[in-house]
């Protein structure tokens, strides 16, 4: 189907974006790379009475290091992401994730701010910063906050940023000495949306496992630490690791029921990808 | 004149099609294949999904390929747009061409502009592909007749007559 009828502005710089957000709030709505918001006019599932193309606003690009922090401005494609040796070297959770973000056409427009602030739960790169423990900078004309990403989402397609807010930059601690990531994803082809995944870091430290940030996406409504299997994974010696993880996850997931499956079967997905997740993590 | 930051239904493009300049006024709510199909005429990008899953209508903006119909016409102000037909006059991409027709990898030819643009990154910059990586780089892109194989079929060819090229013929 034609997407309905809006009206389209494409400012130049962040100040007249906020100022088009602040005068239309939840009439407007902010286009950036557009693959996602594109189909939603398509099926008119959305229905703005304005479009905010905030793609012209040179602010919101660019990948670089800031102190232990990476910066990724919302607006940096997935391809750049995929290609940027930064992400490489000091973020190889998303270097792992980031190709499995959709195909290549779509990775060309596809934004990083814009897969975090619509929030969906078969989406790759919310997860990660959660397990990456990201922090998320959100402008609007009154300033700027920050938020920890696992604040930031609160439910299915639902998440932290006001109607008057764009999501500018994500903060993300490069990986540290001594720290493992692993990213794993089930999907029925590459590319499509995952039907659950995982993305996780840990702490290592004498070569024990000191800590576990695990989240499991595709499968749940919302990113979020999984704690029952953090708290087992502290705990265990490392030849049990894989399974006491994958049956504390159980008490963490609350999972979605949808074409891939029900309950039961998303719930045991998550739990085959965990103990995948840390016979990696074990030997890398 | 309509500022940038102005609200409007309407809005004046000025962008480059397969190397001419084009201006025009466009309705902002119209995608850029139906701006390509229905006011200049260039149908060989195919509309299929409209929503981004079928890849079809696969084309260049500014050099990298990107989903014709999730990309707004007036988000092509200033841009340079290549069609099929577009990298059919150049000859970029006539020996992709002749391959797959050769293998007879595409049966009704409505996935074959998008395919072909998609298949012809690989050839860019060509490099040993397994199978599986040539699968997984088309993914995005549908075909509802061959089974795919014929396609991964030519695409390897065609890499492998290209990187033969490169090496002047001799062994690898």
């Amino acid at each position: 189907m034609k997407a309905p009828a809006f009206a389209y502005a494409r400012p130049a710089t962040l100040e007249a974006a906020l100022a088009l957000l602040e005068r239309h709030g939840e009439e407007a709505q902010i286009l950036a790379g557009g693959q996602s918001l594109m189909p939603s006019l398509a099926f008119r599932l959305s229905a703005p009475a304005i479009l905010v193309d905030i793609n012209r606003i040179a602010a919101l690009q660019g990948i670089e290091r800031q102190g232990d922090d990476i910066r990724i401005g919302a607006l940096t494609r997935h391809a750049e992401v995929e290609r940027s040796d930064i992400v490489r070297a000091d973020l190889p959770l998303i270097a792992a994730a980031i190709s499995h973000v959709a195909h290549p056409a779509i990775r060309n427009r596809g934004t990083f701010g814009g897969s975090l602030a619509l929030a969906d739960p078969a989406a790759e790169l919310p997860a990660c910063a959660v397990a990456l423990e990201a922090r998320l900078v959100l402008a609007s004309a009154a300033g700027r906050r920050t938020v920890a990403a696992r604040d930031f989402f609160r439910g299915l397609f639902q998440t932290d940023r006001r109607p008057q807010e764009i999501l500018i930059e994500a903060l993300i601690p490069r990986q540290r000495a001594g720290q493992r990531s692993v990213f794993l994803e089930l999907s029925r082809r590459h590319g499509d949306f995952a039907v659950a995944g995982i993305a996780c870091q840990a702490d290592f430290a004498a070569h024990r496992l000191a800590a576990l940030r695990l989240v499991v996406f595709g499968s749940e409504p919302y990113p979020r630490l999984a704690r029952h299997a953090a708290a087992a994974a502290g705990a265990a010696a490392p030849g049990d690791l894989g399974e006491l993880v994958a049956e504390a996850l159980a008490r963490d997931l609350d999972p979605i029921e949808d074409q891939h499956g029900g309950r039961a079967m998303k719930r045991h997905w998550a739990q085959l990808l965990a103990r995948r997740a840390m016979a990696q993590l074990a030997v890398a | 004149m309509i500022r940038d930051d102005e609200a409007a239904t309407e809005r004046r493009i000025t962008c480059s099609v397969n190397g001419e300049r084009i201006t025009a006024t466009v309705p902002v709510r119209q995608h850029l294949v139906d701006f390509l199909r229905e006011e200049l005429g260039l149908t060989g990008s195919h509309i299929g999904c409209e929503h981004g899953v079928c890849g079809a209508c696969t084309l260049r903006l500014d050099g990298v390929p990107v989903r014709g119909c999730l990309i707004l016409a007036v988000q092509a102000d200033g841009a340079a747009v290549e069609t099929i037909e577009g990298l059919t006059e150049s000859g970029e991409i006539a020996e992709l061409q002749r391959i797959f027709v050769a293998r007879n990898a595409l049966q009704c030819g409505f996935c074959t502009p998008g395919m072909l643009i998609t298949a012809a990154e690989l050839l860019r910059r060509p490099r040993p592909m397994t199978r599986a990586a040539i699968r997984e780089h088309v993914a995005g892109n549908y075909c509802r007749c061959t089974g795919y194989q014929a396609i991964v079929d030519a695409i390897a060819m065609a890499i492998e007559a290209r990187l033969t090229a490169e090496t002047g013929g001799g062994d690898r």
